[in-house]
């Protein structure tokens, strides 16, 4: 190995764990039975979901009129929800692409979890997507594909169709990144397998890895590649997400400081989602020393600078709306501020910009319980963000007569719901029957990192046949 | 050759005949006990019950139910499938009247538009004239006679109601004003027969003290050649006797040009009333005023105009104004008029009119609209409850509900031997009348009417009686013993007395063209006023306050409800109230002030009470503009037996309307109402926007023709630039056709006629008072009313200052703004449709194509105008949204040439394209280019004032192509021309007769246009 880190550099994995306590530590949930704890939490995922499902099944059924848009604010929580999760998806692709090309080798215990938090965080942006359409079993005329209506293609002008091609370009590289990743362990788990279907399946899912020298270097090539192609997507897709408003003529939305804002506050919400995800993982899982205190740490470090980015955006708006000279620009965001959302407002801004700036202070930063308070609570802004763009924009544009309020309906908050009852079963389901670190990674980096390896290394531990782990 | 079959036995049981076999011998299987034996369900049960359930649950997933088309088997002569026809009619409803055209589809009405030939409505239609089409689909109409709420036959009732006739002593027949000379006749030959009976007639609204003055006569107006117009609580744009037609007149004096020889000279209408009516909104100077002080404005404008010396006087603002230029007018070019049913202050307005000269100028002629006789109904509620009247006929009124003795009437109506009424439903009247015998529509009817003598005009039947209804003067003539053929009573009438001629051809022609106008041409005598002036004076001084501190009850009738008696139409129920935006109720109208006084807010629930009536409880709406210590409340709600739509919306204030002036009572229940007044509008004031409404005075106006104008520029490399000259765009071309249109904000009243026009004509849907609170009225035109600001202070912080933009002024300007799709040719919606749904067409229009629209409403988002509706539900077809899209009776209002749209799509304006279509094919068919102004858009047709110009403007001849011609450099903008969006819609600037001294536009305060923006906007602040 080449690799080159700081003597000072503390241990990427803690409490002197040898190759064979990885392994253990990581497969005991996916091998063991569910524990109570799972099975309290999944349950609770389960009612959340099915709560939430008759809640869509409602609105699909009986149409959009049971939410509270109208005639004035026709997007408000169905698209505040959608970017929402778009963004909090950021921070699964930042982390094992860009900071796998920066070779940021602590991300080799989060990677997994947050990759998978991308998945399933765009699969409820894109139920979303599917949610908000009037006709929703026509959504697939999006798609530019051959038919029979002449010859009827897309609108390549619209944002929407960016947005069709954007999320299912990541969704797609998002799923291969994981999955690829994921191979090493599958097989993994497969030569520990004791039981004939769970060897079958693993084996199935394992694609025949052999962990030879070439199979590994080609897993390297991939990643890396993987890595490549998905780097500009952390960028392009929340950008383009942000043109659905930047190039609207709406007063708010029209904005061209939207790119790089919205993808600052997409990582931002992405890593506080991240956070709390492994926060329980790591207590539940019992991954103290793969999920350590660095980590979170660092990740508030993250959260720290996407949020001052954030904040900047915030106030550059306000500038540049002042600086335009154009009074509906500058109405837009008086009101925001000002007018009857502004809560709202003085939600997202405290939220966003005041709290995370208490990460300066080195004991909050490591505090477990500040951390996930706080990860909350900028997940909690972020969705303000989103609700303050697009309801506080719409509800006073240009033309006064047509002013109004939204206020949400049940049906509303159900349909939020059920991507919350959605997104948890689908981790859960994940963190039982898939591996939450990167065995293989973790193990990578431990020769370098790990203060007290080699000398814990146990040959015996070595059961014949578990040659790939190593 | 008998019995030649073999016979085959299935076993010797049966050929044995044995008793068991025999029992069972029709089973399948001999012993059936062991299949069917702890289960009640045979396998071919469930087969064949599975194999239904598959089969019906898979026809229960197909996409629409199987509606069947049959075809004529024997064609009409008359009738082509997809063609329309037209027949020339008249809209009657009591006093209201005008004459129609009505176009039908395959034998079905399913839209009116006004007949021009008439002189009289001139082609304009007011709301209920539009809406009147739907009535005749209301499926709460009676469908046969009925006698006790139950059926009866025709014969049957006829026998009996002779038979009770001939005994009675008293009949009386009340009525509504009757228009019609021929209905009059058939009563007069009931007479003839019953000679006991009386004819009473009453207005839900009266004008009894005009009238009165008048020697019994209604006066004709004639607003068009006034120059100084007082209206005193007369709201002759809204509501007001004939306000359709008292619109156009007034438009005739508001029209102006700016082309260089063109009109700038304006009428000047001052306007002193309690409530913001339509006519104070578009009046250039307002006083209010309090029902207790306006007998004293009357009087103070006679001695101010120099009529007498009387001492009596009152403070209004403008009043003495609007005295000084009444006199400053030459004689006989102002028009005083008064809503007034005091026969004193119409005494006083009346001299007033003769001092200025008026009569035989402006107040010319006769008309019929009220001839309500307020003494006479009087005298018959009184005879009734005195038990004196033995018979009592109700034709076309139904005074239970919308006359102030109601109630007395409802209790009384038992005493009479014998009552009938002709109501087309079993409404507040009818349902306690002993006999039903409905009348049928006027669209299924034969008729006439006369609204001013000497103006004749004739109703004919577009359908065939839907219903087993019978017209009221079949009726009358059946029950007189007369021959019951009401058309051969109607030709010979005619023949007789009005064409004075028995040619079929004179008749004929006067069915077609719909009106028959020897009156045309003749001047007709002034009208004369009667009454002593000196007693009215003193009777004014006694009953009038110069002021008062006590809150005064003001009833008004709506422009779109009337009085009331269409309440079932929910065509009419959402069409907003042009001032307060409201559908589908009634409320407390008051102002700011009072609210303040009361400790009360919008949607707070009241308790109101007139002493010695009946207290009512009613949701508070701010209305800017009120009278301060007023309360307004409409009349024409709160029905009860009208049907599904009007019943129990809102209060019925009938039993009050004789109280204006009155003391009321107002104490907050401490409720509010629940989900609030629906109104299409929540915002007031157009925060200082100034592309949007544009707006001057007369006075800037005529110094230079661009005043008010906003014209924003853009700075650039090469200078300032109009946002026009630079586009990133590369624009549609439109060789052929480029639809356009223009919209005089001068003229537009804002009486909501082009709104319901357009319902009716693109199938919009209506979606009930829940829905509009949602704010998702569906109205693809509808009007925007903004009043004036309260003035920001110049020391306000830019925050404080768009605060104080949001409230209205205490007495505000209104302004009214009819939007519709702009039809832009930069279209926001346009770019961002991801299926392109909505695109643009060479032609200059912006379409929908509801097929293919996804429902992803980001083209809604994006419309700078918010002009997309989206459909939330199935509007059309759902049972909570009972309004006549869920019945098949009522979607025989269909326009067959318009999509339905369901649930999940966009819809919005098209230009009414498929009349564009219509005619270009006729065009084409004929090898020939459309006419100049072949294509009319029911919005710009329905226009009373004729405020909306639609047309090519390709084509040099075309009206908009000249209009545009002279106002490109003149009035004509676009609204929010910066944005660069390129509507095909032009607005003409407001321009109002005032002062120059008044010329700063309160919501004309600049705000926040930095370099970027530069104004060429004159601005000269006297």
């Amino acid at each position: 190995m080449s690799h080159v880190s700081a003597v000072v550099r503390p241990p990427l994995v803690t409490g002197g764990k040898s190759y064979h306590d990885i392994t253990e530590d990581v497969c005991r949930q996916v091998e063991g039975k569910p524990t109570t704890s799972w099975k309290i939490v999944f349950a609770i995922s389960s009612l959340v979901l099915a709560v939430g499902t008759v809640s869509v099944f409602w609105t699909w059924w009986d149409g959009l009129g049971n939410w509270g848009l109208n005639k004035t604010v026709g997007w408000a929580w169905d698209i505040t929800n959608f970017v929402w999760w778009v963004g909090i998806g950021h921070a699964g692709t930042l982390i094992s692409a860009i900071l796998l090309l920066f070779r940021q080798k602590w991300r080799t215990s989060v990677n997994r979890a947050a990759e998978a938090m991308t998945i399933f965080a765009v699969i409820c942006a894109a139920s979303f997507i599917l949610m908000h359409a009037g006709r929703a079993w026509l959504a697939y005329w999006c798609i530019p594909i051959p038919n029979t209506y002449g010859s009827l293609w897309v609108n390549f002008n619209s944002p929407l169709v960016w947005d069709v091609f954007a999320i299912s370009t990541y969704f797609s590289v998002s799923c291969l990144f994981w999955y690829a990743g994921l191979i090493p362990d599958l097989a993994t788990i497969r030569d520990r397998a004791k039981s004939k279907v769970s060897k079958y399946i693993y084996g199935l899912l394992s694609m025949g890895w052999n962990g030879n020298t070439k199979t590994w270097a080609r897993y390297e090539y991939v990643s890396l590649i993987l890595a490549g192609i998905s780097t500009p997507l952390v960028l392009s897709v929340h950008t383009i997400v942000s043109f659905d408003f930047a190039t609207s003529v709406i007063p708010g939305w029209h904005t061209t400081i939207f790119p790089p804002y919205f993808v600052a506050g997409a990582i931002f919400s992405g890593f506080a989602m991240v956070n709390n995800l492994l926060l329980i993982v790591r207590w539940t899982f019992k991954l103290q020393d793969y999920i350590t205190i660095e980590h979170i740490e660092t990740m508030n470090k993250i959260i720290t600078v996407t949020g001052s980015i954030v904040g900047i955006a915030y106030i550059t708006e306000f500038f540049i709306a002042a600086y335009s000279g154009v009074s509906y620009e500058q109405y837009a965001f008086i009101n925001r501020a000002t007018g009857p959302y502004w809560w709202a407002y003085w939600a997202m801004m405290t939220c966003n910009v005041v709290t995370p700036q208490l990460f300066w202070i080195r004991s909050i930063r490591r505090s477990i319980t500040w951390t996930f308070a706080l990860a909350v609570v900028v997940n909690i802004g972020m969705w303000f963000e989103r609700f303050v763009i697009i309801v506080t924009s719409l509800h006073r544009d240009y033309i006064p007569s047509s002013w109004a309020m939204f206020s949400p309906t049940l049906i509303d908050i159900g349909d939020y719901v059920f991507t919350f009852g959605l997104f948890f079963v689908l981790f859960l389901l994940f963190a039982k029957y898939l591996p939450v670190i990167n065995m293989a990674e973790v193990k990578a980096v431990m020769k370098s990192s790990s203060e007290r390896f080699p000398y814990k290394v146990k040959p015996s531990s070595k059961k014949p046949g578990q040659h790939v782990t190593e | 050759m008998e019995n030649t079959t073999k016979r085959y036995w299935r076993g010797i049981e049966e050929l044995r005949n044995d008793p068991e076999f025999v029992k069972n011998a029709h089973r399948e299987f001999a012993d059936s006990s062991d299949i069917t034996d702890g289960g009640g369900t045979y396998r071919r049960d469930f087969l064949k019950m599975l194999g239904f359930g598959v089969a019906a649950v898979s026809l229960a997933a197909c996409e629409a139910p199987v509606r069947k088309v049959i075809p004529y088997l024997n064609k009409p002569s008359d009738v082509e499938p997809g063609i329309a026809n037209w027949y020339a009619s008249t809209y009657v409803d009591g006093g209201d009247y005008s004459a129609i055209l009505v176009k039908t589809r395959e034998g079905r009405p399913i839209k009116i538009e006004g007949n021009p030939n008439s002189s009289v409505s001139q082609g304009g239609t007011g709301t209920r004239v539009q809406a009147s089409v739907l009535s005749l689909y209301d499926n709460e109409k009676l469908k046969e006679a009925q006698k006790g709420g139950k059926k009866i036959e025709w014969e049957a009732l006829d026998k009996e109601v002779v038979a009770a006739l001939a005994s009675a002593r008293n009949v009386r027949i009340v009525s509504n004003t009757i228009l019609s000379p021929t209905t009059k006749a058939v009563i007069e030959t009931f007479k003839a027969k019953y000679p006991s009976t009386v004819h009473v007639s009453y207005d839900p609204n009266s004008a009894y003290g005009l009238t009165q003055v008048h020697g019994g006569q209604l006066p004709a107006f004639d607003f068009s050649k006034a120059k100084v117009i007082v209206s005193l609580d007369a709201d002759f744009l809204g509501s007001w006797i004939s306000p359709d037609e008292f619109s156009k007149q007034w438009a005739v004096g508001r029209r102006l040009s700016s082309a260089k020889n063109g009109n700038k000279q304006m009428s000047r209408h001052y306007d002193f009333s309690t409530l913001m009516t339509l006519t104070a909104s578009n009046a250039d100077y307002r006083g209010r005023v309090k029902p207790s002080q306006s007998g004293l404005v009357a009087s103070t404008l006679l001695r101010l105009v120099g009529g007498s010396a009387s001492t009596a006087d009152v403070k209004i603002e403008f009043l003495e104004k609007a005295a000084k230029d009444l006199k400053a007018a030459a004689p006989g070019t102002t028009l005083v008029v008064s809503g007034s049913n005091d026969p004193n202050v119409q005494t006083v307005v009346a001299e007033i009119n003769k001092v200025l000269g008026n009569y035989g100028t402006t107040i010319a002629g006769t008309s019929n609209y009220k001839q309500g006789d307020d003494a006479a109904f009087n005298t018959f509620v009184n005879e009734l409850k005195g038990g004196q009247v033995d018979a009592v006929i109700f034709y076309g009124a139904n005074p239970v509900y919308d006359s102030p003795r109601g109630k007395e009437i409802a209790d009384a109506l038992s005493r009479a031997k014998v009552s009938v009424s002709f109501a087309d439903r079993a409404d507040e009247t009818a349902a306690l009348c002993q006999y039903v015998a409905p009348d049928s529509h006027f669209l299924e009817s034969w008729g006439d009417a006369e609204p001013k003598p000497g103006f004749y005009s004739i109703i004919q039947p577009t359908i065939s009686t839907i219903f087993s209804t019978r017209q009221a003067q079949s009726s009358l003539l059946t029950w007189a013993g007369q021959n019951a053929d009401y058309y051969e009573f109607l030709t010979k009438y005619w023949a007789a007395n009005i064409l004075k001629t028995g040619s079929k051809e004179a008749w004929n022609k006067a069915l077609y063209e719909g009106v028959f106008e020897p009156g045309k041409g003749t001047t007709p005598a002034a009208p004369v006023a009667t009454t002593d002036l000196l007693t009215a004076l003193g009777k004014i001084s006694g009953t009038y306050k110069a002021s008062s501190t006590v809150i005064e009850f003001m009833p008004y009738e709506k422009v779109s409800m009337g009085t009331g008696s269409q309440a079932n139409n929910p065509w009419l129920q959402e069409c907003p109230d042009p001032i307060s935006k409201a559908t589908w109720d009634n409320y407390a109208a008051i102002s700011q002030k009072t609210a303040d006084k009361l400790g009360v807010a919008q949607n707070d629930m009241v308790t109101l009470e007139i002493a010695g009536k009946e207290a009512i409880e009613l949701p508070v709406l701010i209305q800017p503009g009120q009278t301060v210590d007023t309360v307004g409340i409409a009349i024409g709600y709160g029905r009860q037996k009208a049907g599904k739509a009007a019943d129990g919306v809102g209060k019925n204030i009938y039993p009050w309307i004789n109280s204006a002036g009155a003391e009321i009572k107002v104490t907050p229940t401490g409720k509010t109402y629940k989900w609030g007044i629906a109104q299409t509008q929540t915002h007031n004031t157009v925060m200082a926007r100034e592309s949007v409404v544009q707006e001057t005075v007369l006075a800037q106006y005529q110094e230079n023709v661009k005043a008010g104008r906003f014209q924003p520029k853009i700075a650039t490399s090469e200078g300032s630039k109009s946002p026009g000259d630079i586009s990133l765009w590369n624009g549609h071309e439109k060789q052929n056709h480029s639809w356009g249109m223009v919209i005089d904000l001068n003229l537009c009243t804002g009486c909501g006629s082009c709104v319901v026009s357009c319902q009716a004509e693109n199938n919009v849907p209506v979606v009930g008072r829940k829905e509009v609170v949602m704010r998702r009225e569906m109205h693809w035109i509808r009007i925007d009313r903004y009043y004036s600001s309260v003035q920001p202070t110049e020391d306000e912080g830019v925050f404080q200052e768009l605060k104080t933009l949001e409230s209205a002024a205490e007495n505000p300007e209104v302004v009214f703004q009819p939007m519709l799709c702009q039809h832009c040719s930069n279209a926001p919606c346009e770019t961002v449709c991801p299926v392109l749904a909505t695109t643009h067409s060479n032609e200059g229009l912006n379409q929908m194509t509801y097929n293919r629209c996804i429902g992803t409403r980001y083209c809604a988002n994006n419309c700078p105008y918010k002009v997309r509706r989206f459909n939330w539900f199935k509007y059309f077809d759902e049972d909570r949204f009972p309004y006549h899209f869920n019945n098949d009776l009522g979607k025989m209002v269909i326009n067959p040439e318009v999509t339905v749209r369901s649930r999940g799509v966009m819809e919005k304006c098209s230009f009414c394209v498929q009349r564009i279509q219509a005619t270009k094919l006729a065009a084409k068919k004929e090898r020939r280019r459309p006419y100049a102004n072949e294509v009319q858009v029911a919005c710009s047709q329905s226009c009373p004032t004729g405020a909306i110009v639609f047309g090519d403007m390709n084509n040099p001849e075309s009206n908009i192509s000249q209009l545009l011609a002279v106002e490109k450099e003149g009035r004509a903008f676009t609204m929010l021309e910066e944005i660069n969006v390129l509507p095909q819609i032009s607005y003409l600037t407001k321009v109002r007769n005032k002062d120059f001294a008044d010329s700063v536009a309160p919501n004309k305060k600049e705000l926040g246009h930095g370099e970027g923006h530069e104004h060429k906007q004159v601005k000269e602040h006297a």
